[in-house]
């Protein structure tokens, strides 16, 4: 049973921060842009210098060397980079065709050249990348920006999945109100979110945001970028 | 046939040349005449003291003065590669990582040469060793210059692809192989050009001047090929060093990439 704890994780742009995730908890983060949201996914992933530790189950990061630590610990960044010219060579061989199946592609995509995905193709294959890893916990960084809503939900479905079948603590920064607001009602076999949110140079428990139309739009406005894709369901 | 001796006439006869293409330079309004005065200028006052140099430095027998020579020219081609590159590693690697590859290359390579081949007594003989290993420097010095240039280049533009790998779990190893090889094969293209296009294109400078100084062509014709297989094993080895050590600097202990080791804006 997979949980990750952060004690004292110092990054640069926050305070230290102790953190529980017990196994399968999905936590969303969230804050004006700069203010180290994904700083702090970084250092949990051992991409940055840090200071404080984080364990995952009894195992302290420091004492795993820092490749598998971070296939254990899987962070997928917000923008997603590929070095071969074919998507396949990006996977592992033993591939299960059916978590490309989850996000609606077919087998023959990894034949397809990276050059030619478009911005939310390249976004879907990366998580479908890093999940074939299986990684025993994940830290998503807006693992749904560039898509448009049927793709959105497959992705948010594909992760719940995640989380109740392996038990997968879910770290997730996400910029979407709405999202943060609908996965955090428990469903069947899952437990809802907790909502953080980056203030000054603290975490602190976002305000529930529940209820009237207005309130939605507001917190929609302190968005980084606008969703065209998003703005008929106020209509 | 005898080595002709130039007089100062005959330098002479070819300076008025320059002074010729200066006075061009002036009717025509191209604006070089100055510097084509000083860089002439330099040229002679620089070979000049150099022959003296030399002239002093070949009546040296003490191994410990000519070895003292030595390091010098080790340290200015390391200063060298240093000032080409984009991209400097902070701190003393910047000198040292060249610096170290070009020792480990080019002092290696020149004392297999001068005992095994060439079979000089004593070895350190400065009329052999200190021509030698200045082609085998100078060469070396910029197979290593750009292989580190690329090295450190590639990594800078390519942070987001070598991170998207480690996070992948990859080694740092792994995480740079392909920019690793790309950059000896940069450091290697020179070489293996100058190799190709030796003696149909260009008669290399080694082998014009043992040909003007009476030498017979096929004598200079062996030094020369020779020499060019010296500096291909020297920058061969030098950039595979300097790409090693260049590369293990470019990561930390926990295997992140560390591109505040390097100078430039920070990334």
């Amino acid at each position: 049973m997979p949980e990750l704890r952060l004690l004292g994780l110092k990054t640069r742009n926050l305070a230290p921060i102790d953190l529980h995730l017990a196994p399968g908890d999905l936590v969303f983060l969230s804050g004006p842009s700069g203010s180290g949201k994904s700083l702090l996914l970084r250092a949990l992933a051992d991409l940055d210098e840090h200071q404080g530790e984080v364990w995952l189950d009894a195992t302290p990061c420091a004492t795993l060397p820092a490749p598998e630590w971070r296939q254990r610990v899987g962070l997928l960044p917000a923008e997603a980079f590929w070095w071969y010219d074919r998507v396949g060579d990006h996977f592992p061989t033993a591939l299960d065709p059916g978590l490309l199946d989850r996000l609606g592609f077919g087998p023959e995509v990894l034949d397809w050249q990276v050059a030619r995905l478009s911005t939310g193709e390249r976004q879907r294959l990366a998580l479908a990348r890093l999940l074939a890893l299986q990684p025993q916990a994940l830290l998503l960084d807006e693992a749904t920006a560039n898509l448009d809503p049927p793709n959105r939900d497959q992705v948010e479905a594909l992760i719940q999945d995640y989380r109740r079948e392996r038990d997968a603590p879910v770290l997730w920064v996400s910029h979407d109100p709405d999202q943060r607001q609908r996965l955090a009602q428990p469903m069947p076999g899952l437990s809802g979110a907790r909502r953080l949110i980056i203030r000054g140079d603290r975490l602190e428990e976002e305000e529930p945001c529940a209820g009237p139309e207005g309130h939605t739009l507001q917190a929609q406005s302190q968005q980084g970028r606008p969703q065209p894709g998003r703005a008929g369901s106020w209509n | 046939m005898e080595l002709i001796h130039l007089s100062p006439l005959d330098l002479g006869l070819a300076a008025s040349l320059v002074l010729l293409l200066a006075l061009l330079s002036w009717r025509l309004h191209l604006g070089v005449e100055q510097r084509v005065l000083i860089a002439a200028l330099r040229s002679a006052i620089q070979l000049s003291l150099i022959g003296l140099v030399l002239n002093f430095l070949f009546a040296q027998t003490s191994f410990a003065f000519i070895g003292l020579w030595t390091l010098i020219m080790l340290g200015v081609a390391g200063w060298e590669v240093m000032a080409r590159q984009k991209h400097r590693y902070r701190g003393a690697w910047g000198f040292g990582i060249g610096t170290l590859s070009m020792f480990l290359s080019s002092f290696s390579v020149i004392l297999l040469a001068l005992t095994l081949i060439i079979g000089v007594e004593p070895w350190w003989q400065p009329q052999y060793l200190i021509p030698l290993l200045g082609m085998l420097l100078g060469n070396t010095m910029s197979g290593i210059a750009i292989a580190l240039d690329n090295l450190s280049r590639q990594a800078w533009e390519g942070r987001g692809r070598i991170e998207a790998r480690l996070l992948l779990g990859q080694s740092w190893e792994c995480a740079i192989r392909d920019i690793r090889r790309d950059s000896m094969r940069a450091g290697l293209i020179p070489i293996v050009n100058s190799m190709a296009a030796a003696g149909l294109v260009s008669l290399p400078g080694m082998m014009t001047g043992q040909i003007l100084s009476g030498s017979p062509p096929m004598e200079a014709a062996k030094y020369q090929m020779m020499i060019l297989f010296l500096i291909t094993a020297g920058t061969g080895l030098g950039s595979a060093a300097a790409v090693w050590v260049g590369s293990r600097r470019l990561f930390d202990h926990r295997q992140r990439l560390r591109l505040d080791r390097l100078t430039g804006p920070a990334p």
